[in-house]
């Protein structure tokens, strides 16, 4: 596997656009239920709670708590400069979980632990944005 | 509903077939398993695989003109549900007699699909970008919530492949066959922590085909073997991607696939008598056994280390080795339905002394789709 291939650039679709121009203005947007008030993801047009179809974007607060991860040994293409790298998936204060990659910290066992509040960074991939997260209390 | 399988059969070989295609895998599986049901292609009348090479392609290579279709393709579990609708295809006289294939080249990749996906497609979006690789980074994510939650160790986690090398030791069409001990197990590379490389299943080539017809076929034109009765079905789904499964320790569609199927079929867990749980990493096995009510919650690490599912334990389970040791070709659901059938009969390498009732829970995805068979070698 070629170290300089590049990340994976995700491509954005009419029902996620939203979250994407979110990302790239340095936002976390996620849609939220009018009729129940409830937040929830992936970007869709009609509420999986209840079924309304009278949902909004929001910008939430990027403040998250790891719900749970693996720390994968075999790099995807782009990932090989990275050492081994934490694939998590975090739960946002929202409530809603999303998978996403553990940044600014050493990527081991001891160093993430189950439920640590952490923050959302956004990291530039080709011409997109990703969201990622880092430790919310070590960095200053 | 009066199903039965007729037929039921594998690959000649498994493992590393660089001269099968997947198309060919198919087509012997189709071969083998009318051979054993003693039918030729005139007697078929329903198809059943997944989407690639689809329904079609096998029923016109046979030769076989189908009044009866189903693509169904919702991972390595979709011939369990092949198998339900084939039922209730039968019992609702769409078609009299279903032939179900299987093949995949999972290792060599011999007209093989591509396994690319889009970048705007949900994996593209929501999961590729966070470097991603298949299962073994995707699939395993959902364990350490797991652990935390319930105590699992990871003693326990590499116990599930220690138990199945005792099973697979016995059969020698397994790939690896030689017994471990936990110690081997977490010695052994780290994939994604915190899986090693004998939590991970295998990656082979191979296939495998069933025919079902109803009861009152079967017994009107006679079987080569006895028939085994499908008791009882179900299935269910929850999330195309594993972030939104809606509890990391436990799979909804493992508990309302079985809660269906163990009622379809009038049973309780104390008639089962033999076990196959989709094992495509070590910890599938542990949720299965809690999610289908085998265990208490958080039990089933230590009845698994204890010896439980092992040869003499009181619920032998993956008798083959499973997807861990026999045979993983990527959709490993015909196998394990394969092995149920095999011990209902009674020709099972690692045979299991009177079984009457085995149940199957095949494992779609990511815990994205699942399915329940209970099949028994004595008429309900």
């Amino acid at each position: 596997m070629s170290a300089d291939q590049p990340k994976a650039i995700p491509g954005p679709t009419p029902e996620t656009q939203p979250f994407w121009d979110g990302a790239a203005a340095g936002e976390l947007r996620v849609q939220r239920c009018v009729a129940c008030a409830r937040h929830y993801f992936y970007p869709r047009p009609v509420c999986p709670h209840c079924g309304s179809a009278e949902v909004e974007w929001v910008t939430v607060s990027g403040q998250a708590s790891l719900y749970s991860y693996v720390i994968s040994h075999r790099p995807a293409p782009g990932f090989a400069g990275d050492g081994p790298y934490a694939i998590a998936v975090v739960e946002l204060d929202e409530g809603v979980r999303m998978m996403t990659n553990i940044v600014n910290t050493e990527i081991t066992p001891e160093n993430l632990e189950l439920d640590m509040p952490l923050r959302v960074v956004f990291e530039p991939r080709g011409d997109m944005h990703v969201p990622l997260f880092e430790p919310a209390r070590d960095v200053a | 509903m009066s199903a039965v399988i007729i037929g039921a059969a594998e690959t000649d070989e498994l493992g590393k077939l660089p001269d099968r295609s997947a198309f060919l895998l198919h087509l012997e599986g189709a071969r083998n398993a009318l051979a054993d049901a003693g039918l030729t292609k005139d007697d078929i009348d329903g198809v059943a695989t997944v989407g690639a090479p689809g329904p079609v392609q096998i029923a016109h290579a046979l030769g076989i003109t189908p009044a009866w279709l189903d693509g169904t393709s919702v991972g390595g579990t979709s011939f369990l549900f092949h198998v339900r609708h084939a039922m209730a295809a039968i019992d609702a006289g769409l078609c009299h007699t279903v032939l179900i294939t299987h093949g995949e080249s999972g290792r060599s990749r011999v007209g093989a699909p591509p396994r690319a996906f889009g970048r705007d497609s949900l994996l593209g979006q929501f999961e590729l970008p966070y470097g991603t690789m298949g299962p073994a980074t995707t699939f395993t994510v959902t364990a350490l919530r797991y652990m935390k939650d319930t105590g699992l160790t990871h003693e326990q986690l590499a116990s599930v492949a220690v138990a199945q090398r005792r099973w697979s030791s016995r059969n020698p069409r397994a790939a690896m066959r030689d017994l471990v001990t936990i110690e081997d197990v977490l010695a052994s590379r780290l994939v994604a922590y915190p899986f090693h490389l004998l939590e991970c299943c295998l990656v082979t080539d191979g296939g495998g085909a069933l025919v079902v017809t109803s009861r009152e076929r079967a017994e009107a034109l006679g079987t080569r073997k006895p028939p085994v009765h499908v008791l009882g079905a179900g299935e269910s789904a929850e999330s195309p991607i594993i972030s939104q499964m809606e509890d990391f320790t436990t799979s909804r569609s493992f508990r309302l696939s079985s809660q269906a199927a163990f009622a379809d079929a009038k049973i309780t867990h104390g008639d089962v008598d033999h076990l196959m749980i989709y094992d495509a990493f070590a910890h599938i096995p542990i949720y299965g056994l809690e999610d289908m009510g085998f265990v208490g919650r958080g039990e089933a690490g230590a009845f698994i280390e204890e010896g439980h599912t092992s040869p003499g334990g009181r619920l032998p389970m993956n008798t083959n080795g499973g997807g861990l040791s026999y045979t993983h070709t990527g959709m490993y659901g015909m196998f394990a339905m394969q092995e149920s059938i095999r011990q209902l009969r009674g020709e099972a390498a690692a045979q299991v002394p009177g079984v009457e009732i085995g149940v199957v829970l095949g494992n779609g995805g990511m815990f994205m789709s699942a399915a329940t068979l209970v099949l028994s070698n004595r008429r309900p």
